[in-house]
């Protein structure tokens, strides 16, 4: 198998014993990406220069037999919304189409200290607003298990680099699901850390009170190690969090169900699931519990709740962050006879129609008259179904649902009902509501599309979440045999 | 909740964003569907209810006001993405004029 293909712990070990270079596994990925662009689309910028130079810089360390950490000399992608000083940074957008980053985002000099290389920036809908990274300013990313359908999103770019073996793992954003259900279409781990595991400094805000950054990998494992090279409390950013040495994550995750209590939320599996995703799920639930986890139903009353709330705040901080964009300071600027006309032609032009789309509705439900009747009961729902999730970890260590109801449609199937398309987000938004981490792994095929199975856990308690889900993946013999099946 | 073409019109005002004609009443349309949607919380007793800003506890965070400089290339860089400007100030319309 190419290095590229392999799992970031094999390519790691492979580097250590001199099997391959760090030189020819980017090499690989960078030929990966260049191939499946015309296909895919994962990236709207490779780093080739840069990131053969952080490769020669990994070997000659690996050559004196100091690597610097388990990520050194990895090929890594990076989502659009991130900021690498001097690489150009659009978000997805037009109105950034030639902003070049000034700065580093903290994640980033967190993976430089640890040696990692970057092969580009991947592809997303703009801002991060989409479920299917179609709304990218560069066009959409297609799913590399059928080149036909989206690969999910927001973070598709980063999924499918990941599932098309263009980078080894890679950093996406997750405010209402978009690195879980990417994830979950493309067939690769995502996890969404608990809000404030991560510094979100250098990560473009779309809704602050939701916005997490977390890894993309092959394997859990993989996915583990990135989150732990990012993690922890970040002066540049206030809601970034002090984690207790209990908190941080171990260095090898060991896998077991025994003895884990997984609640199964009742209103998760209601009518409107595909019918393959709910048989693959409930598959393994069952496998779960033959691995010795207690399965005990549980019940989420508000969750039918979830998406209204969400739709309602994500929204209304996406306009009030989006109001920097104003044509004055970066961006693009439209010049218009007058000032006011000159921000509403940079911004009307700047912005595509999914992020006007949100931010008028974030400024209706903010504005005087309507601020009570809908932000304010958005945010008291949210205490609400916040003591659920609450109540539930009373009784058991996670919760496993569905990552997403349905698998990847067919490019351009939703792009004309916005509704249709929020609602995709169903089983993945609450757990952004109450800043709870969750992870989504592959389980199995429906119709042969990748399902996700979610594990939702208690505030920085993503050790019991990696655990099960590691314990599952070697049960099942490694997600990729799992997804060659039929 | 229905939205008028008028609200539309005073919303894109609000956020500083020109439309089209066409787009005015796509977005009535669409806005309308998704406010229609999210509008079944008004349904939900909320009365002995807090609302929830933070969904992870946290105390104030507080740190020294101290001046750090952020580096010649660093800056460099801030200046060169001024869509317009005079040697390293910032040009701008004017706010009164």
């Amino acid at each position: 198998m190419d290095p590229n293909l392999r799992s970031l712990v094999d390519v790691a070990a492979g580097l250590r014993r001199g099997d391959w270079s760090s030189t020819d596994v980017t090499r690989a990925c960078l030929d990966a990406a260049k191939k499946n662009t015309p296909t895919t689309k994962a990236y709207v910028e490779l780093m080739e220069e840069t990131a053969l130079k952080q490769a020669q810089a990994a070997d000659a360390r690996f050559a004196a037999k100091t690597p610097l950490s388990p990520l050194d000399g990895i090929p890594l992608g990076l989502k659009d919304n991130l900021l690498v000083a001097g690489t150009r940074a659009t978000a997805g957008s037009g109105i950034l189409k030639d902003y070049t980053a000034p700065y580093d985002a903290s994640v980033i000099v967190k993976l430089k200290q640890a040696g990692a290389v970057f092969v580009g920036k991947t592809n997303m809908d703009e801002f991060a607003m989409g479920s299917s990274t179609e709304s990218s300013f560069h066009g959409p990313t297609r799913n590399p298990r059928d080149p036909s359908r989206i690969p999910g999103g927001s973070s598709g770019g980063s999924a499918a680099a990941v599932a098309e073996g263009s980078c080894v793992a890679a950093l996406g954003s997750d405010t209402g699901g978009s690195i879980r259900q990417p994830a979950a279409m493309c067939g690769v781990v995502g996890l969404k850390p608990t809000y404030g595991r991560v510094s979100r400094y250098g990560l473009m805000a779309m809704a602050s009170s939701l916005d997490q950054i977390g890894p993309f990998g092959r394997t859990v494992q993989d996915a583990a190690l990135l989150l732990k090279a990012i993690e922890g409390r970040d002066p540049l950013d206030s809601t970034s969090a002090e984690l207790k040495p209990e908190q941080l994550l171990p260095a090898t995750v060991s896998g077991s169900l025994q003895g884990l209590k997984i609640g199964l939320p009742k209103e998760y599996f209601v009518s409107g699931m595909e019918p393959g995703v709910e048989q693959a799920v409930r598959t393994a639930v069952g496998q779960l519990e033959k691995l010795g986890a207690e399965i005990r139903e549980v019940s989420l009353p508000h969750t039918e709740h979830a998406l209204a709330v969400y739709y309602i705040l994500m929204p209304s901080e996406v306009s009030a962050n989006l109001a920097r964009f104003d044509g004055m300071r970066y961006g693009s600027r439209v010049t218009g006879g007058s000032l006011e006309e000159t921000y509403r032609l940079s911004r009307g032009r700047g912005f595509g129609p999914e992020v006007r789309r949100r931010i008028m509705l974030g400024t209706y439900t903010l504005s005087s008259g309507y601020y009570d009747a809908y932000y304010l009961q958005a945010l008291k729902v949210r205490r609400l179904i916040a003591n659920d999730f609450a109540q539930a970890f009373a009784d058991v260590d996670c919760l496993v649902t569905p990552t997403s109801p349905i698998t990847a449609w067919n490019i351009g199937e939703k792009m004309d009902d916005p509704l249709s398309m929020y609602l995709a987000d169903v089983f993945t938004v609450a757990v952004n509501v109450a800043g709870l981490p969750g992870i989504s792994v592959p389980c199995g095929l429906s119709q042969g599309l990748p399902v996700g199975l979610q594990l939702i856990g208690r505030h920085f308690d993503e050790r019991t979440l990696l655990r099960a889900a590691d314990g599952y993946e070697k049960a099942v013999g490694g997600f990729e045999n799992m997804l060659t099946k039929s | 909740m229905k939205l008028t073409i008028e609200q539309v019109e005073h919303i894109a005002g609000l956020a500083r964003l020109a439309l089209t004609e066409g787009e005015k009443e796509k977005f009535q349309r669409q806005l309308s569907s998704i406010l229609e949607y999210v509008e079944k919380l008004g349904q939900v007793d909320t009365a002995r209810v807090e609302p929830l800003y933070h969904s992870v506890a946290m105390e104030n965070v507080l740190r020294p006001d101290e001046v750090k400089e952020c580096g010649q290339e660093t800056r460099r860089r801030l200046l060169g993405e001024f869509p317009d400007k005079e040697g390293d100030l910032l040009r701008v319309p004017a706010v009164f004029s």
